[in-house]
């Protein structure tokens, strides 16, 4: 029997109140995500259950039990204490899938402050950005990932702490401070940050259309949100080993890869490697993994392979499969059902926005293939018409996603821009703050995403409602990559678009028009990939280059990104009245 | 053989690895699977090697398991050099 047992049950007689019997909560514990993914499990007698399973490249592996994410999230706390971080400070997280990400990112909500993880393959001018606009304060690296952080510090005056994890403490340089928690002395007690539930906890940043990335705050009642969609939609039990592949640099690894398993005090593993199809099956079979959270990029890339490959390891341990990312393609939920012993990927719908997972498919239910599945039961979904805005009540009729805003893991504002919060509320007042936003129950929060909901209720993922790409499950910006693009010295304009690709849904496709004195060449495309991959991240960097005489614009010289993305993806290219004849 | 091994290994040194990077790389070292080069940086890798030798890998041979060594990358260059 799963969890969740009857979603039409359940649906009617529904409560955010089900998260505490779920997690067993009492009045007046401590609401501190630090605490309750190690502390209180610890407390309810598990301390010496295995929290983490962790293995590297080079058959690095290690195993801690939840007292150790105790032990080791208070070290992170105390360092973070003694030099001088305070409750509400943002501390960023720059740094691979090693243990150390865990432990600190507890330890930081254990002192108050603020977890702000970041992806580590970002180029130094990604890093900055983001490290800028949030007024970081420390920063937690690793001897690979601080090179980075060197080129960019003197531009950061608000970065007070640079901290290095691992490595040799003889390498670092002036101003840099070295901690290894494991060797550390260990701290038994720390005075735990007596945060409430609108207590900042997580910013994590996404990229949108216009402008630079955008920190979305999150604060610590958001644990009833991902407790209860692990509980109920990844179906985890107290026995099982969960994989969830996502890196904590995006909003996935933190919410269902941290907070929701570790809130239940559920095992789960960790793999620090280049992604192999046959790396992946080996680490599930040693692991005897039971569930697995992946990505539809990493699911196509397995299919790929093919299916021989999957037999020469023993899968049986798996008994549920979810994914999240980007939407999930019919063939993909059929093989899986195929190669895995008659077990398909669940798909599941939700964005770093909304901290928690809001439309899908549930255990028991039955999967339409290509599907994303059904609200999670009290949360308010429905497509809104295009043009006016209203809810769609036509079956099959494509429209915007929105929610009722008010479920405990949404996001409480983007940090510092209160405008563009309030410009993702349909119906909202010109001077609404973002309190009055998230508690209204007359607007609706619009997703960005254009989805169809089918006469049974499924919803059906259509695509963006904007030009921001999705690849490999993460959201890029176009305007990001454009302001990069124009800083080689060869580019005089460029545009960004997604294009379509078979494993990763879509890949970035550059149009520039080059500076004279230079000519198209296959060298020069490659100086310009890997000119981006360096400065942005290898998600940004373009796959395709395009050389163009000129860019369409509007009359007011605006570049339409709208034409060039029509013509690559063989749509209809609309209007194009208002392109200049120049 | 010797020279295009060269030829690449200098060219993932040069555009994957930092100056001060202590990791030595080798003919044999991993480069995917160690994670010195993710699975959307060997798309720049395999431009390289196109441009350099002027072939045309097909996707379906250019997969993380063949561009996880130099070794493994010049056994493909040379199957399509013929």
């Amino acid at each position: 029997m799963s969890n969740i047992e009857s979603y039409e049950k359940v649906k009617n007689n529904f409560s955010w109140d089900i998260a505490r019997d779920v997690m067993d909560w009492k009045d007046g514990e401590l609401l501190n995500i630090g605490a309750i993914c190690s502390d209180r499990i610890c407390a309810r007698g598990d301390a010496d259950k295995t929290a983490l399973i962790w293995e590297g490249f080079g058959n690095r592996k290690a195993n801690y039990t939840f007292d150790d994410l105790r032990i080791y999230s208070n070290g992170f706390a105390q360092f973070l204490k003694d030099q001088g971080i305070e409750p509400g400070d943002r501390v960023c997280i720059f740094m691979d899938k090693i243990p150390s990400l865990y432990f600190s990112f507890l330890g930081i909500l254990k002192l108050g402050a603020i977890a702000q993880p970041l992806f580590s393959a970002f180029g130094d001018e990604s890093l900055e950005v983001r490290l800028a606009s949030a007024d970081t304060k420390a920063i937690l690296t690793t001897r690979k990932h601080v090179r980075k952080v060197r080129k960019v510090m003197d531009k950061l005056p608000d970065l007070k702490k640079i901290i290095v994890v691992e490595g040799d403490p003889a390498k670092l340089k002036d101003g840099e401070v070295f901690f290894d928690v494991e060797t550390a002395p260990r701290i038994e007690r720390f005075d735990v940050f007596e945060s409430d539930s609108e207590s900042p906890s997580v910013l994590h940043y996404t990229s949108g259309t216009t402008g630079q990335p955008k920190g979305a705050l999150h604060v610590h009642s958001s644990v009833w949100g991902q407790a209860l969609t692990t509980s109920w939609v990844l179906d985890l039990k107290d026995d099982d080993i969960y994989w969830c592949t996502a890196d904590p640099g995006w909003v996935t690894g933190t919410s269902y890869g941290i907070i929701g398993p570790w809130a239940l005090g559920i095992t789960q593993c960790v793999l620090d490697s280049g992604f192999t199809s046959s790396r992946w099956y080996q680490f599930i079979q040693d692991n005897r993994i039971s569930v697995w959270y992946s990505a539809p990029t990493a699911i196509r890339a397995l299919m790929k392979d093919g299916n021989e490959l999957v037999g020469e390891f023993d899968l049986s341990s798996l008994r549920h499969l979810a994914s999240v990312g980007e939407p999930l393609n019919a063939e993909a939920v059929i093989w899986s059902g195929e190669v895995f012993d008659g077990l398909q990927f669940h798909d599941t719908f939700w964005q770093t926005e909304t901290g928690a997972m809001m439309i899908t498919n549930f255990p028991g239910m039955e999967i339409r293939p290509g599907s994303m599945g059904m609200p999670f039961p009290g949360i308010e979904a429905t497509v809104l018409d295009l043009e006016s805005h209203e809810p769609v009540t036509e079956p099959g009729k494509v429209g915007l996603i929105a929610f009722r805003p008010g479920w405990p893991s949404m996001f409480r504002s983007y940090w510092k821009q209160p405008d563009i919060y309030r410009s993702k509320f349909v119906g909202a007042t010109e001077d609404a703050m973002p309190d009055e936003l998230r508690m209204n129950p007359d607007l609706w929060y619009v997703s960005g995403d254009r989805a169809s909901i089918d006469k049974d209720g499924y919803y059906w993922f259509v695509g963006r409602d904007d030009d921001v790409i999705n690849t490999g499950g993460h959201l890029v910006g176009p305007f990001e990559i454009e302001s990069a693009l124009v800083e080689h010295e060869a580019i005089a304009e460029a545009a960004a678009i997604g294009k379509p690709d078979e494993v990763n849904m879509e890949v970035v496709k550059a149009f520039v028009t080059l500076k004279p004195g230079y000519e198209p060449s296959d060298d020069l495309e490659l100086d310009i990939m890997n000119f981006i991959r360096k400065r942005l991240s290898p998600l940004a960097m373009p796959q395709e280059i395009e050389y163009m005489d000129r860019l369409p614009k509007t009359r007011s010289g605006k570049i339409v990104r709208r034409y060039l993305k029509a013509v690559e993806w063989g749509e209809d290219v609309g209007d194009i009245s208002s392109l200049s004849d120049d | 053989m010797e020279e295009m091994k060269k030829s690449v290994l200098e060219y993932i040194v040069d555009e994957y690895l930092d100056e001060d990077d202590e990791d030595e790389v080798s003919f044999d070292s991993p480069l995917i699977s160690s994670g010195i080069v993710d699975s959307f940086s060997m798309v720049s890798l395999k431009r390289f090697v196109e441009n350099k030798y002027s072939i045309k890998l097909p996707d379906e041979e250019a997969t993380p398991e063949a561009f996880d060594t130099v070794n493994s990358i010049c056994d493909l260059i040379n199957k399509h050099l013929g």
